[in-house]
């Protein structure tokens, strides 16, 4: 970005810098970064956008002051990387489902990577993997994460203000019934019987599926007091099946420990 | 829980959430991470109408960060002079820390009930406050001071985690010259230290205390004040002679919130002062 | 009838489709109409235009985390009771700006919001949610510190209350003391009757809004009888079915023992109930969005990168949330069990002592919405069992 004279005047010194991580992911938070449009501008005014290998070619060497890290861990290699960056941020901030809970790839933990390997790939070979897609926390500590596949623009917007200001990112982890009620949506799980994991899934998105007469599959993972034994135990007993209420847990966030434990009690259970 | 809640000339009961700019005169440090600011209100005229019961709160707002509730720590006859002292650890508090003399705060206040200083009149007084509680009862000790002859024997009994997280040191002596008795203790002394060692309520047992005309002040963690109260029961005063400052969540300061209930009390409005009398239903409850 | 105002207290009948008329005069006189109507399976508030909209024919079916409509026998505009939503959102929003902020020269400006929504006028509201609006007035207006906010919204809101004809399972009113008739706190209150509504006049702008609708005509004395007889009748069935036998079923009117409520639960805030209740409860603050009386908001900062333009939001909180009850030192209510407790003894119990009356008004939103059906008046009756 070129900067007229006046622009330098007010840009702050010694900017923060940020830098983004890719590692197993389908890049969807990132664009999200990309699609805040509007206040991308702000934010690199704001911070020096010093590693972001979607968005500009040109990257600066660390240590950085924050790094937002996107994707699971899934092989030995990402497992070392991951380290590697640790050591040179000083916040570091998972971003999404995958970094913060393993994503949808995770559902190989429930499998035989081996097997998946054989069947997909002409030469499995070349093929190195570990056996799991685990979250950047089973490997580092994390500063700070944020929830969502993909994550919400306004919460990262919101991190990076905090951290810019210097205070706590307000990050709401109660569930998402507080949205839906907030905006009037009628409950589709009381009104209509579909399962809804709304109850025991984390705000943030802003309620968008129950707005539009669906249930949510639990995409921001589980809200702080989250009690998924109840909501699916009350959902059987209207009929709903176990083996669909393991898939509707078993989702972008079914490898969060709660929603894993749930989980895989309920398979236990149909299998007694 | 207390009809008769006065509201103070710098608050607009018709549009409470209004506020008034304050400058910072002066930052003291206190103790590591606290430190007392003085605050001058812009609006001189605001500045001559403020006025505060000892005990009370004003609600101080970095806009962008947050409000927060902090207690009025300085002499309330002389309102002008007005004090606070802080500890850095919430995100308000935190950013306060980061403030510079001459840089502007919004405060709203003052809010909240305030330590029985009138009806203690004729009594023996002891306050018993532990860490950063001794910031909410130094105006009463500033009050009983001015008018030292209306009050019988006064004990301020203070303990803090070591010598050094003692507040206001440079006060004691003052202090004591108004015939005030202070007994310092703490938790951990060290090389140099000739005091008292051990938690507050230890120093209860020392003193003899005539339970029909003592009246108790306390304020610190929770967990200290119970053993306040216990050590009083013991000496036989009664429960609606302790008096004791509670910590809730205090988002608004006006009660609309709802956030620093505790049992029938909004601590924001019928408090934060409260006799054990109110408080004890609720004290042992866990989680409460 | 040409006349400018029909006087407080009196009683007039209109034709059922003559309604129309008083949702054009409320229009034209400024006010933004709100009315019930059917949304995604629900009869929710919105903006009311035309009589059309209104749910005719139709009933709402509802208890412990269920809720369906139903086509009804009486084809009447209001035979269904309350939804999701009730008159607090029109009052106390569910999101609000409080303050904006602009740092210039080092000094901040504080504007003040302007509230620049229309008045408000809701039609349909029932008795339960008048008394839930005479409650929040106590939190809001008649403490010692007025919500500036909720004062302009409250003495602009026009309420033309109706009259029940039927109880959901989820109702206890009677228990309540607040319904099933509305006998104040309106401006105009709708009596449905097979052909007519008969319509009584609450207030002064009620009785002049009224008196420019065409077709209005006085009541007789045997009309108002029988509209009075509707809610006398309404209520004698409710108290029989609910004191019906249990063996009959969960699909019956609730009841809550209100005998001596506040102490038998502050009595009680160690009973092993609040544990099992605790296994059920999903702390999803469902119970408390929905409640007409929940009135605990948290503000936020929401400021610009800059940090020099900062605006502050009031949004509806939970006390089942740890924000809530968040202290430097921890949160000080860390368990479902002690949320759920709060919960019931505020609503129930320390409600008393704060606002001389109780925080429920019997509408029984709370069991309905409540995503695993947890029934407060169930909890109650459970605790008073075996009370210590």
């Amino acid at each position: 970005m070129s900067k007229t004279s006046n622009q330098k005047s007010t840009e702050p010194a010694n900017k923060p810098t940020v830098a983004v991580f890719k590692f197993a992911s389908c890049d969807g938070c990132q664009l999200s970064l990309l699609d805040a449009e509007d206040e991308l501008l702000a934010i690199a005014h704001h911070v020096e956008i010093a590693y972001f290998l979607e968005a500009r070619t040109r990257t600066l060497d660390g240590p950085y002051d924050i790094g937002l890290v996107e994707g699971s861990i899934t092989t030995e290699h990402d497992a070392e990387r991951i380290r590697d960056i640790r050591k040179q941020c000083r916040y570091l901030v998972t971003i999404g489902a995958c970094a913060t809970a393993g994503g949808i790839q995770s559902l190989r933990n429930w499998a035989d990577v081996d097997e998946f390997i054989q069947q997909v790939y002409a030469t499995p070979q070349y093929i190195s993997t570990l056996a799991t897609s685990t979250a950047i926390a089973d490997h580092v500590p994390v500063d700070f994460e944020l929830r969502g596949c993909p994550i919400n623009k306004d919460q990262l917007v919101e991190l990076i203000t905090a951290l810019v200001i210097g205070r706590v990112p307000r990050v709401p982890n109660y569930s998402v019934c507080v949205e839906c009620k907030r905006r009037g949506t009628v409950c589709v799980a009381v009104a209509k019987g579909i399962s809804c994991l709304g109850p025991v899934t984390q705000a943030g998105c802003g309620a968008i599926c129950p707005a539009f007469n669906r249930d949510c599959f639990g995409c921001y993972g589980p809200q702080e007091f989250v009690n998924v034994t109840s909501l699916t135990r009350r959902y059987e007993s209207q009929g709903e099946s176990r083996e669909h209420l393991v898939r509707l847990v078993r989702n972008f966030n079914g490898y969060a420990p709660a929603f894993r434990a749930a989980s895989d009690a309920l398979e236990e259970q149909s299998h007694e | 829980m207390n009809p008769g809640i006065q509201v103070a000339p710098t608050v607009d009961a018709a549009n409470p959430w209004a506020m008034h700019a304050v400058r910072i005169l002066a930052i003291r440090r206190e103790v590591p991470q606290a430190f007392t600011y003085e605050l001058a209100f812009e609006d001189h005229a605001v500045g001559e109408r403020f006025r505060f019961r000892p005990g009370q709160f004003d609600m101080l707002y970095l806009p962008g960060i947050g409000e927060s509730a902090i207690s009025i720590s300085s002499d309330p006859d002389d309102p002008q002079r007005l004090l606070h002292t802080i500890r850095a650890v919430g995100n308000v508090t935190r950013a306060l820390a980061r403030k510079r003399v001459g840089d502007q705060l919004l405060l709203r206040g003052p809010f909240g009930s305030a330590w029985p200083v009138e009806s203690c009149e004729g009594q023996d007084l002891v306050i018993a406050a532990g860490g950063l509680g001794l910031a909410p009862v130094r105006p009463v000790i500033h009050h009983v001071i001015n008018r030292r002859d209306r009050y019988g024997k006064v004990w301020l009994l203070y303990g803090a985690r070591s010598p050094r997280d003692l507040l206001y040191t440079y006060e004691y002596d003052d202090w004591r010259r108004a015939d005030i008795d202070v007994q310092v203790t703490v938790d951990l002394g060290y090389d140099g230290w000739d005091g008292h060692i051990g938690v507050v309520p230890t120093l209860f047992d020392r003193l003899h205390l005539n339970p029909a005309r003592t009246r108790i002040i306390t304020c610190g963690p929770e967990i200290m004040m119970r053993f306040v109260i216990a050590a009083c029961l013991t000496q036989k005063i009664g429960p609606q002679h302790i008096y004791l400052s509670m910590e809730r969540n205090m988002n608004c300061a006006l009660g609309f919130c709802g956030h620093c209930q505790l049992g029938p009390a909004f601590v924001c409005k019928d408090g934060p002062v409260f006799t054990y009398e109110q408080m004890e239903p609720y004290l042992d409850v866990e989680d409460f | 009838m040409s006349v400018s105002t029909i006087p407080v207290g009196s009683t007039v009948s209109l034709q059922k489709l003559r309604l129309q008329g008083l949702i054009d005069a409320l229009t034209n006189a400024g006010y933004q109409v709100i009315g019930p109507q059917i949304a995604d399976g629900a009869v929710v508030y919105d903006e009311l235009d035309s009589l059309e909209q209104l749910p005719l024919g139709v009933i709402d079916e509802q208890d412990g985390g269920r809720y369906r409509l139903e086509r009804s026998n009486d084809a009447g505009y209001f035979d269904h009771v309350v939804g999701p939503h009730s008159l607090k959102r029109y009052l106390f929003p569910p999101q609000e700006t409080l303050q904006q902020l602009h740092l210039k020269d080092g000094h901040w400006n504080v504007e003040p919001t302007p509230i620049h929504d229309k008045p408000v006028a809701v039609i349909g509201a029932r008795s339960c949610d008048l008394h839930a609006v005479a409650i929040q007035d106590r939190v809001f207006l008649e403490g010692p510190y007025v919500d500036p906010g909720y004062r302009v919204r409250r003495e602009r809101l026009f309420v033309v209350s109706v009259q029940c004809r039927r109880a959901a399972a989820t109702c206890f009113c009677h228990s309540m003391k607040t319904g099933p008739r509305a006998s104040r706190g309106f401006d105009l209150s709708l009596t449905e009757l097979d052909d007519s509504f008969v319509i009584e006049v609450g207030s002064d702008q009620g009785g002049q809004i009224l008196a420019s609708v065409e077709g209005w005509k006085a009541s007789s004395a045997a009309i108002v009888d029988q509209a009075k007889e509707q809610s006398v009748q309404l209520e004698r069935t409710m108290k029989q079915r609910a004191d019906a036998d249990p063996a009959a079923g969960t699909s019956r009117p609730r009841q809550l023992d209100t005998h001596d409520v506040h102490d038998l639960l502050l009595n009680n805030l160690d009973h092993p109930r609040w544990e099992q209740v605790a296994e059920r409860c999903l702390a999803c603050a469902n119970c408390t969005m929905v409640c007409p009386t929940c009135f605990c908001s948290s503000v936020t900062e929401v400021a610009d990168l800059t940090g020099e333009h900062v605006r502050r939001e009031r949004t509806w909180a939970s006390c089942f949330t740890a924000e809530h009850s968040l202290l430097n030192s921890g949160v000080v209510r860390n368990s479902t069990k002690s949320r759920y407790r709060q919960w019931l003894t505020h609503k129930l119990a320390t409600w008393i002592d704060q606002y001389d009356t109780s925080g429920c008004v019997g509408c029984g939103r709370c069991i309905t919405w409540c995503p695993v059906g947890i029934d407060l008046t169930e909890e109650v009756a459970a605790i008073r069992e075996t009370a210590s």
